[in-house]
């Protein structure tokens, strides 16, 4: 590894790299995010590796563990360059074959190929899927061509060259400048205008001053984050660089929170790479300016996504939030300004300075620009990361992208926006997104999560499930947060148990609004968002809970029963087998009953059952 | 107790008070949970309140005061893996293990727990057992998973 001193260094030193790298003839990328891990993706590499060694081969294919192209779904993820075919599902033992046929001889291994699920055709290359035809990728563009702990692997697909245009071609103004022109805004949440923020924090006052990175990702079914951080740490080092130059701080943190243990461990790498090579450190490209970054663990908690209490926590200390009064830009960390962005908007920074601001805003919507990651989750057939450009409708995402439902049931809707968001009705799937639109309908874009849910999820359910969440991250400072979700939370679980009565929906409205009113952070302050929007847009459900006493998408314990089909049964006996209870009975070959009185409404016998026949009501 | 360890690892972080969650990561590490000793340690090393440093080892969750099981089992219950039935493996593991989340079994074999989200989403519910992560579990699968881990403590009693 090389000390770059100069622009003229860097550009030496990519050239370098490339020539390099044409030596190989082909690329085989491996995903070594999380989500393929859980699919044994470190096997598929390893065979990848005994293998182009038995072959002898290993001088002109290049071997790669890649970050995440986004299809967690069907991981493990193999593709090829420069060919670029695409394998999904990737077994270990499938590896000889794709040695022997794609990679020596240049066939496909069709069974190994994406099926088109209407046409049954193999689609070989990774923009033909439906799943990345709507996409527009330019944040995770290079997630698949880039091993996330190799430097020389971002610097050669046009790394800190954003870095070298802002630190030699541009005046800190003037940056600032750029990046209020192309209208970015936070993607954390909030979408507070970046540029606006940046030139707050460069006019307060102080010599010391701090940029931090969040990754802090806590809305549960968002990984977008995660997923940039772990695949391409190099960028979201750029944009820091960037912004901290544009800002005047010499010091910025990364905060990642500790269920990311790679994140974690891939912007500890990148950033040791970074020094070395001389983007981190003192007189950075002999620009005179200085700079470095530390990472900082998180310990679990939720609420730490906040600003003031991320800053509490990087501290040590306990990770309350504090009054905004005096904003972070002005006293943040150590009372010295700060600047805090999530990683998601440091990776936009570098494609901002590269391309500029004009490009930056032709894409999106009128007041919301570019593109936003989105988490597709839940009860959709193609799940993972999608980046399109702002304004397109949850239509498109859901349906168009992710596939529509899994076994033909109905979807019947979307939540986004994490705990602070809410859940939008299947009706409202024309509504382009962006940050307007969806705080209009009761929800808010937040940091892109969007999970699906289709007939068989109960939203008294989701809207309990919501308030448990917060009340347990609730950190207690104040009562209304503290108490209000409590009291929210035993009104929604009588409900569920079937104890609700003519009361329970005013009152919950109620405890509502006084803990949205009273809070002082984002947490209480949004909190019973989910609640209110379930009961905007599925009363129904919460009035059959408490005036039949039915769950009609029986998920809630006491409200539903367990019982066989006659017509559907074989007798085969795999539910008699796994019933925890013991309250299945039955000969073999015989039609098979389940006692009430003793069943815990696990669900065992209907998840194992083949022929269909375990009805629930 | 030994201090070594934990002076090793207070001088990793430089003696930083800004590492404080990341001396407790360490220690947590090694000794499977926050022990008494090691806390005032940290306190002494760091010119600390020790009541501060117990505040923060029980504000953040991924801290234990108590010793934890032998093998931690993970259970991811965000809204993805909650949608996808998470609450019933939960249900299933706890039977199955005689524990509530947060506890560890009475052989100190098994430290259950569960979390608001680990950010593999996609392919939820997912499960992580001493690192390795699982996906699309179900009560059944989560099963056979710690039945698998049984029988190898199986074979090694015996």
């Amino acid at each position: 590894m090389r000390k770059v001193k100069s622009i003229s260094d860097l550009e030496k030193w990519k050239k370098y790299i490339i020539s390099k790298q044409k030596q190989y003839e082909m690329v085989v990328s491996v995903c070594g995010g999380t989500g393929c891990s859980a699919y044994g993706c470190q096997n598929v590499k390893e065979a990848f590796q005994r293998e182009l060694r038995r072959k002898k081969i290993g001088e002109k294919v290049a071997l790669k563990y890649t970050g995440c192209p986004g299809f967690c779904e069907k991981g493990p993820l193999v593709t090829i360059h420069p060919q670029n075919i695409f394998y999904q599902r990737v077994k270990a033992e499938d590896v000889p074959l794709i040695i022997s046929e794609t990679v020596q001889n240049g066939r496909r291994v069709d069974q190994l190929l994406f099926e088109d699920p209407v046409l049954h055709k193999k689609i070989a290359s990774s923009q033909d899927i439906p799943f990345y035809r709507a996409q527009m990728r330019l944040l995770l563009r290079n997630n698949d061509l880039i091993d996330p702990t190799l430097i020389e692997d971002y610097v050669a697909l046009g790394g800190y060259q954003s870095l070298a245009k802002a630190l030699f071609y541009m005046k800190p103004e003037e940056i600032i400048e750029e990046i209020k022109a192309s209208c970015l805004k936070g993607r954390g949440g909030a979408g507070y205008p970046t540029g606006k923020k940046w030139e707050n924090c460069r006019k307060a006052p102080g010599e010391a001053k701090y940029v931090i990175c969040n990754c802090d990702e806590g809305d549960p079914g968002a990984f977008m984050d995660r997923s940039l951080l772990e695949g391409n740490p190099h960028s979201i080092l750029e944009g820091m660089l960037i912004g901290a130059y544009a800002i005047g701080a010499n010091q910025g943190f990364v905060y990642v929170r500790q269920e990311y243990p790679l994140a974690h461990k891939n912007a500890e790498i990148a950033i040791k790479q970074a020094r070395r090579t001389g983007f981190l450190g003192k007189n950075i490209l002999s620009s005179g300016f200085d700079f470095d970054v530390e990472t900082a663990k998180g310990g679990g908690a939720f609420v730490c996504g906040e600003s003031t209490a991320l800053i509490a926590s990087i501290e040590g200390k306990v990770g309350e939030p504090r009054s905004k009064q005096i904003h972070t830009v002005t006293q943040g960390l150590w009372g010295k300004p700060t600047n805090l962005n999530n990683v998601e908007t440091w990776a936009n920074v570098p494609l901002i300075i590269q391309r500029g601001s004009k490009w930056f805003s032709s894409i999106g919507t009128e007041k919301s620009k570019g593109t936003k990651i989105f988490s597709l989750v839940g009860k959709v057939k193609n799940t993972g990361l999608v980046e399109v450009p702002m304004g397109i409708t949850l239509k498109e995402i859901i349906f168009d992208i992710g596939g529509g439902p899994q076994n033909g049931k109905r979807i019947k809707a979307v939540q986004t926006g994490g705990p602070s968001g809410g859940c939008i009705p299947a009706s409202l799937f024309d509504l382009p997104v962006d940050f307007d639109s969806l705080k209009q309908v009761g929800s808010m874009m937040g940091s892109g999560g969007m999970i699906v849910m289709d007939e068989g999820t109960c939203m008294v359910d989701v809207a309990k499930y919501f308030v448990n969440f917060l009340k347990e991250e609730s950190c207690g400072k104040c009562l209304s947060c503290r108490e209000g979700l409590k009291r929210m939370g035993e009104i929604l679980n009588g409900i569920t148990e079937g104890e609700g009565n003519g009361e329970s929906l005013e009152l919950l409205e109620e405890l509502a609004q006084v803990v949205a009113d009273t809070s002082l952070c984002g947490l209480g302050k949004t909190a019973p968002n989910p609640v209110l929007s379930a009961l905007r847009y599925f009363r129904s459900e919460f009035e059959d809970h408490i005036q039949r006493k039915k769950c009609p998408a029986a998920v809630c314990t006491h409200l539903i029963q367990f019982s066989i089909s006659e017509e559907n049964c074989t007798g085969c006996g795999a539910c008699k087998k796994v019933c925890p209870t013991q309250a299945i009975t039955g000969e073999k070959k015989q039609i098979h009953s389940i006692r009430n009185e003793i069943c815990s409404k696990c669900g065992s016998c209907k998840d194992i059952c083949k022929a269909n026949a375990v009805m629930v009501q | 107790m030994d201090f070594r360890h934990v002076d090793t690892i207070i001088g990793k972080h430089q003696e930083k008070r800004t590492a404080l969650i990341s001396i407790l990561h360490d220690i947590q590490n090694r000794y499977n949970h926050l022990p008494e000793e090691a806390l005032r340690r940290v306190a002494l090393r760091l010119q600390m309140d020790p009541n501060d440093i117990y505040g923060v080892a029980t504000f953040y969750k991924s801290f234990s005061l108590t010793s934890r099981g032998k093998h931690s089992i993970t259970l991811c219950l965000g809204t993805a893996c909650h949608v996808r039935r998470g609450p019933k493996i939960l249900t299933e593991i706890s039977r199955q293990l005689n524990v509530k989340p947060g506890q560890t079994t009475k052989d100190n074999m098994f430290y259950l727990q569960v979390v608001n989200c680990l950010g593999v989403c996609a392919i939820g519910p997912v499960m992580v057992v001493d690192g390795e992560y699982y996906g699309e579990v179900n009560s059944i699968k989560a099963k056979r998973i710690i039945d698998k881990l049984n029988k190898k403590r199986g074979r090694v009693n015996s």
